[in-house]
């Protein structure tokens, strides 16, 4: 398969917009349960707002949230697909670029010292473009994630020694999500990320966090912390807004990798609840989109 | 729980009333700050042309299409989507926006700290708790925008919204020590034990 890049371009400015006006339906789904189990009066109603606001941007064709946030976009390429991998990312560029432009929206992007805005919504290595590779023939994957700053201010990397355990692990998630309180717009996906090197541990932290609900850790211990990890979290009584509730997380997504015998790295990055995805599936038969 | 209909500006008595959990629906004019709104302001002492006097402000940088000024869009932006950022990273500018400016009224998301909520006691005001996220509502409470200023700083500028039936908002810090924030803290801090103690976390 040979990717045209002029309609990877296109694809990556309207990945973008779709990303900031459609929630995905497991997120969806996620309020409807969070609702149902939700034993406070004043997190009802916060909730019921929220539910609201995504019915409102879909009926007038508008932003779910002003925070056009960190703009990544997400390349997983499979095999037999033809494509000049540098070109691709300076596309996926122009059309990030492009969407900000002639939409308009936000540029939530500046210079990190001088803290100029382009209006472009790039900047210094941003869009964030991850590049990865699968074993499906003939497909290349583009997910696209507009991360809000409100909970991308809500990360935290701990370098846990050995002797730290699993306790440490979890010690240390509940009290992020303490600390964060109401300030990262919960209910939130709380991303664990646990092992590897600190940066990778961050790393899969974000892969966590912007994970489908509804999903796994493909690991059964990591599974097994998820469960124990999202009941411990939801009986904290932060709540939606933390202003108090049963809904403090959908839930606690953890991604793991190994680690060195010295070392017990714990990273969280916390999703909010406009929990933002688009994705577009290139195949020979054309382009699909989704979430 | 009281609901109050508020028309802006407004005076210190008017805010003395409310209490924290009231609800309150605002009209009139909002004027929309940021992080960088106020560190030009108080950092780098620059003035703004507006008289926030007993007005109210959102923690806010919108999304905007530039337009010819008109009637319907004087400042020459038409608003697209306009919502809420996290406060709490302008904690250190409540008492500055209060003291030397009169504002009254600060909204936004995630609360404020305890400095703010001296200074709510101290000079009578209030934080009322908009839930973040919720823009695309947020902006059908805004019928224009009337006016920019600093606009330099972009999207940060100090925007002047015309605003009608905005909210209802909830009173989360009042002008008499009250907090939804701290009680909801106080209390999730009481039960992290448990928590830790139902994962198997030895204490």
């Amino acid at each position: 398969m040979i990717v045209d890049l002029a309609v990877a371009e296109e694809t990556a400015k309207l990945l973008y917009i779709r990303a900031l006006k459609l929630l995905p339906d497991d997120v969806k789904e996620g309020f409807a349960r969070l609702d149902a189990g939700e034993s406070d009066a004043t997190a009802k109603d916060v909730l019921a707002t929220m539910i609201r606001n995504i019915d409102v941007a879909e009926k007038t064709d508008n932003l779910l949230c002003q925070d056009t946030g960190i703009p990544i976009y997400n390349v997983t390429i499979g095999r037999n697909v033809d494509v000049d991998g540098f070109a691709l990312k300076e596309a996926i560029r122009r059309g990030c670029a492009r969407a900000t432009k002639e939409y308009p929206l936000r540029s939530s992007i500046v210079h990190p010292l001088t803290r100029v805005n382009e209006h472009t919504s790039c900047g210094r290595r941003v869009p964030v473009i991850n590049i990865d590779f699968s074993d499906t023939d003939d497909e290349l994957l583009i997910e696209m994630i507009p991360k809000g700053s409100g909970s991308e201010n809500g990360s935290f990397l701990k370098m846990c020694i050995p002797a730290d355990g699993v306790d440490g692990i979890k010690v240390f998630v509940i009290d992020k999500v303490l600390e964060a309180g109401g300030r990262v717009c919960p209910p939130t996906i709380v991303g664990v990320g646990v092992g590897g090197t600190a940066d990778l541990c961050v790393h899969l932290a974000k892969i966590a966090a912007t994970r489908p609900l509804g999903t796994s850790c493909d690991d059964p211990d990591g599974a097994r912390l998820e469960e124990e990890l999202t009941t411990a979290v939801n009986s904290l009584g932060v709540g939606p807004q933390g202003l108090g509730g049963d809904s403090t997380a959908f839930a606690v997504h953890v991604e793991m990798a190994a680690t060195h015998i010295t070392m017990n790295p714990v990273a969280v990055n916390i999703q909010c609840h406009s929990a933002r995805r688009a994705s577009a599936t290139f195949t020979p038969d054309g382009i699909e989109l989704g979430f | 729980m009281t609901e109050h209909d508020l028309r802006m500006p407004c005076g210190e008595a008017d805010v003395r009333k409310l209490r924290i959990s009231d609800h309150v629906t605002l009209q009139g004019t909002l004027f929309g700050i940021r992080d960088a709104t106020q560190i030009h302001m108080f950092d780098k002492h620059r003035n703004t042309r507006f008289d926030l006097n007993g007005h109210a402000v959102i923690h806010t940088a919108p999304n905007v299409r530039k337009v010819e000024p008109s009637e319907r869009y004087p400042a020459g932006y038409a608003p697209i989507c306009i919502g809420t950022t996290t406060s709490a990273r302008m904690e250190r500018f409540t008492r500055p926006l209060m003291h030397q400016y009169g504002v009254r009224i600060i909204i936004g998301k995630g609360g404020l700290g305890d400095e703010s909520l001296k200074a709510f006691g101290d000079l009578g005001g209030v934080y009322l708790a908009i839930i973040g996220g919720t823009a695309a509502l947020e902006t059908t409470w805004i019928e224009t925008i009337e006016d920019v200023d600093l606009d330099d700083l972009n999207p940060e500028s100090l925007w002047k919204f015309r605003i009608r039936d905005f909210g209802p908002l909830r009173v989360a810090m009042d002008s008499h020590g009250g907090s939804l924030y701290d009680t909801v803290r106080r209390d999730a801090a009481g039960r992290r034990a448990a928590a830790l103690a139902a994962m198997g976390v030895r204490g």
